[in-house]
């Protein structure tokens, strides 16, 4: 029988992939805003800032999700990486706080070029910052350095080493890439202009590539930045068919995207995006924070686990079809394509 | 600055910025929910265009107050890991629950905000009830997880370590019913002076001006309904502390000595060294009437408890003394309002009284501000009452007071820009 915890455990994998799909693809807005070139860069901006406005609040109560789940059933965890990674967290913060309050800032304040250029660019410093901060956490989380005395609680390691590495790092670059593939294949689907396509189509072809770089680096670098993930990831049964899955629709994705088949990158880039992080999360199995705590002795008692999973459950029942709702009511193209920034001047 | 001290700040200082967002953003749906359900029962376009811009007032709020709860959800981990690895299982029930109204309360927003031309105008009004449910809820559901710190249920300790846990138990605790009525009621009251105070503003320069006369007529309503109830549920509050955390209460009322039939205090400075209160006007009785409604109850003093026990009493004592005072200046001005409204059989606009409002604008701030330095600062040295203590709740990362200035500065720069857009926002229109 399958223990609670692991169900929860699964719940936050799919809390994180989905956080990526969506919260992500929004950092790689921020990514594509940075790089807007050429004589278009006004109308990619636009097109970024009117594809995120709706959501992007509700985008973000996954990583919520995520830390209480946490807290909650794994205590020591959380406090564990709470005290090890302080540092990238608090930078992660910083990112989370400025890239929300720019975006909204970019709105509402006045609409003049340099102000706007302003805020743009501290909404894409930050959403460059913020993704990478969080593939650092979760690289320390994998690379086995943080140790903590199981019975105490108490972290042993000190507060940068484990962090401060080439691997934590690599796998920072490597979710920024992640992001900036999401952002640019689902703008493709954005606009019917078909030169702001062709740019999204190059970005989206260049993140590709740069995907398979920093994986390819990445598993370089695991096998002296985090020898468990990395045996995991390389011995066990499931790791070969695995890698070969991941790797065929990575393929297709870019093969797709060449080709102008933005529909099908559509599906297959998240695809693509969820099949690396579910492969992280098998390889990181039992460990939760490696190489002392697992999810069986890290877990809160059943009588926290089970009312937990069970607000899950109704959680799942009232958020799922709200959140279709939300993306039926702003994600029918068929209606006003003028941007919502556009309908807010003239309400103004 | 020591680290347990920085800690405690940073703490105090994100959750002093986070409570003004989350106030508005548990309040301000229920005055567009408001002016939207008018215009759609009087057609009145006035109602639409307020209902609007509130909600642009509501946007920026709102994004602030989402980030700057979320550096709170790390914080606990950041700042507090031991208090965290210890009650994290047994106050998640009312986090967990919270992650699902912040869920709702999001994607609501989303359509409301976004969606005035894209869905159908009820459904657009009922996206708005549910703004303001996820928004009430996650207030709620927070509050029961503080009101645990000060009344711990829900657990046995054994070997130091907190097990039969039971999460629901633990929700509703003693003091969650009392702290979350006054919390919801003291964000609807502070909201609804804020905003009638502003309209005040505007009223008396412009005393036929429509838009503003409706809004000031809602947010004075909201606001003055909702400071007569306040202090009934301050009451409940304070009778709950006589019985659970005496420390607390005579910490606030500055008592020393336990005593029948001890007075209500107004002002005074309490002098820890010497453990007395000087040149407080006293009101005979009056305390212990309050709390037991018996002028003779005996009311317990904080000579009773050891000195490494009772909470720093002049913060306190102050605290308590501001939220009141503010709590007492609003039910005149909601009291004035009504009486001067049913007299003239129409809106309240003489100018000494939109004076009046306008002057109240911060006050309920002030007050929810004083109100949780009161609870916080009231159950000190400990972080979970009678059980974990503060200092031994603090991460052992050096030098934070880093992260604390980094905050700071980054919340204060956050102020000014959002003051500068909401005066655009307001100013814009007229
Ligand atoms: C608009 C804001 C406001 C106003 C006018 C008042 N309060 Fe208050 N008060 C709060 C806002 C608040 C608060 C910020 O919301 C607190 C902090 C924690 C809580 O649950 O509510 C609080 C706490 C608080 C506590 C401590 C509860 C605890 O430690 O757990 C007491 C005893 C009172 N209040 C009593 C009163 C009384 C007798 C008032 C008389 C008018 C009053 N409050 C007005
Ligand atoms: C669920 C809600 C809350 C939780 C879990 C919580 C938790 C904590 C913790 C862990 C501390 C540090 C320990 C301490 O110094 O007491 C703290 C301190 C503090 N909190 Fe709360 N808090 C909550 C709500 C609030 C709110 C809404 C405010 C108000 C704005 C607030 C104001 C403060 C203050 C002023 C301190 C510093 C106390 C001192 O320095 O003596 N708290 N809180
Ligand atoms: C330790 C204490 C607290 C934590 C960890 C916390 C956490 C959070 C988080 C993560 C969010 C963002 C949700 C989103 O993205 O939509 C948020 C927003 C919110 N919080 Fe807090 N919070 C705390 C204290 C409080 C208190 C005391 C209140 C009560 C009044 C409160 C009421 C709200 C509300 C109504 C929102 C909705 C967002 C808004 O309207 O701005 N929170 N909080």
């Amino acid at each position: 029988m399958i223990q609670l915890e692991i169900y929860i455990a699964g719940v936050m994998l799919v809390s994180l992939i989905i956080y990526m799909l969506t919260g992500g693809a929004d950092f790689g807005g921020g990514v594509w805003d940075l790089f807007a070139t050429g004589e278009r860069a006004k109308d990619q901006r636009e097109l970024i800032t009117h594809a995120l406005a709706p959501i992007w609040e509700a985008n973000h109560v996954w990583l919520i999700v995520i830390v209480v789940l946490l807290f909650v059933a794994f205590p020591v965890a959380f406090a564990s990486i709470g005290t090890a990674l302080h540092i990238p967290l608090t930078l992660m913060l910083i990112g989370i706080v400025l890239r929300g309050t720019a975006f909204v800032f970019r709105t509402y304040d006045d609409q003049s070029e340099t102000t706007h250029l302003r805020w743009s660019r501290l909404f894409a410093i930050a959403s460059i910052i913020t993704p990478i901060m969080l593939g650092v956490t979760l690289g320390a989380v994998a690379s086995g350095t943080i140790h903590v005395d199981v019975e105490t609680g108490i972290v042993e390691t000190d507060f940068i080493s484990s962090w401060f590495a080439l691997f934590p790092f690599a796998i920072g670059v490597f979710t920024l890439t992640l992001c900036a593939l999401l952002a640019a294949v689902y703008l493709t689907l954005e606009t019917d202009n078909s030169e702001l396509q062709e740019d999204f189509r190059i970005r989206a072809l260049v993140a590709a590539v740069s995907v398979g770089v920093m994986a390819g680096i990445s598993f370089l670098l695991s096998a002296e930045g985090a020898p468990t993930i990395r045996k995991g990831l390389g011995n066990s049964v499931w790791s070969v068919p695995f890698h070969l899955l991941t790797g065929a629709v990575a393929i297709w994705a870019i093969w797709a995207i060449w080709k102008r088949h933005y529909s099908l990158a559509r599906v297959l880039a998240p695809i693509q995006v969820t099949l690396i992080i579910f492969g992280w999360g098998l390889a990181q199995y039992p460990h939760i924070v490696s190489p002392n705590l697992t999810f069986s002795n890290t877990a809160a008692s059943k009588s926290v686990l089970q009312p937990v999973l069970i607000i899950v459950v109704i959680g799942a029942v009232i958020v799922i079809p709200a959140f279709w709702y939300l993306y039926t009511v702003f994600k029918g193209r068929d209606d006003q394509t003028g941007s919502l920034i556009e309908q807010d001047k003239t309400n103004n | 600055m020591s680290d347990l001290l920085a800690a405690r700040a940073q703490m105090a200082m994100s959750l002093a910025f986070h409570i003004i967002f989350a106030s508005i953003g548990i309040a301000m749906p229920l005055l567009m929910v408001i002016a939207e359900g008018l215009w759609l029962k009087t057609k009145d376009e006035t109602y639409l265009t307020l209902a609007k811009r509130w909600s642009k007032g509501t946007a920026i709020m709102f994004a602030v107050g989402a980030v700057s709860g979320t550096v709170l959800s790390f914080e606990l981990g950041l700042l507090w890991p031991t208090f965290m690895a210890y009650a994290g299982p047994i106050i998640g029930m009312p986090f967990s629950l919270e992650g699902l109204a912040f869920f709702i309360e999001a994607i609501f927003l989303g359509i409301y905000l976004y969606g005035w031309n894209r869905v159908p105008k009820t459904v657009h009004w009922l996206a708005g009830v549910m703004v303001l449910l996820g928004g009430m809820m996650s207030g709620i559901f927070v509050v029961t997880a503080n009101a645990w710190m000060n009344t711990p249920t829900g657990f046995t300790i054994e070997d130091g370590k907190a097990v039969n846990i039971d999460p629901i138990a633990a929700m509703l605790n003693p003091s969650s019913f009392s702290q979350a009525l006054h919390m919801t009621i003291a964000a609807f009251l502070a909201v609804g002076f804020a905003v009638a105070g502003i309209h005040a503003y505007f009223l008396r320069r412009d005393p036929q001006n429509e838009f503003h006369r409706k809004a000031f007529a809602i947010a004075l309503c909201v606001g003055g309904i909702f400071a007569l109830l306040q202090p009934i549920s301050g009451d409940i509050s304070a009778k709950r502390l006589a019985k659970h955390q005496p420390i607390k209460l005579a910490a606030m009322e500055a008592q020393w000595e336990t005593e029948r039939g001890a007075p209500l205090r107004i002002g005074g400075i309490p002098d820890e060294e010497a453990e007395v209160t000087r040149y407080a006007i006293e009101i005979p009785k009056a305390l212990s009437f309050l709390v037991h409604f018996d002028l003779n109850a005996e009311i317990k003093g904080l000579k009773d408890f050891p000195p490494e026990n009772r909470p720093p009493v002049a913060i306190v004592h102050y605290a308590f003394q501001i939220m009141v005072g503010c709590g007492i200046v609003m039910i005149i001005a909601g009291i004035l309002g009504g009486w001067l409204a049913w007299r003239h059989k129409g809106l309240p606009i003489k100018s000494w009284y939109l004076r009046f409002v306008t002057i109240c604008t911060p006050l309920g701030f002030i007050a929810i501000e004083a109100g949780w330095t009161v609870t916080e600062v009231g159950r000190q040295p400990w972080v979970i009452y009678n059980i974990m203590r503060t200092a031994d709740a603090v991460t052992p990362m050096p030098h934070l007071i880093v992260p604390f200035i980094g905050f700071t500065v980054l919340y204060i720069f956050l102020s000014i820009i959002v003051v500068i857009l909401l005066r655009r926002q307001i100013f814009i229109y007229d």
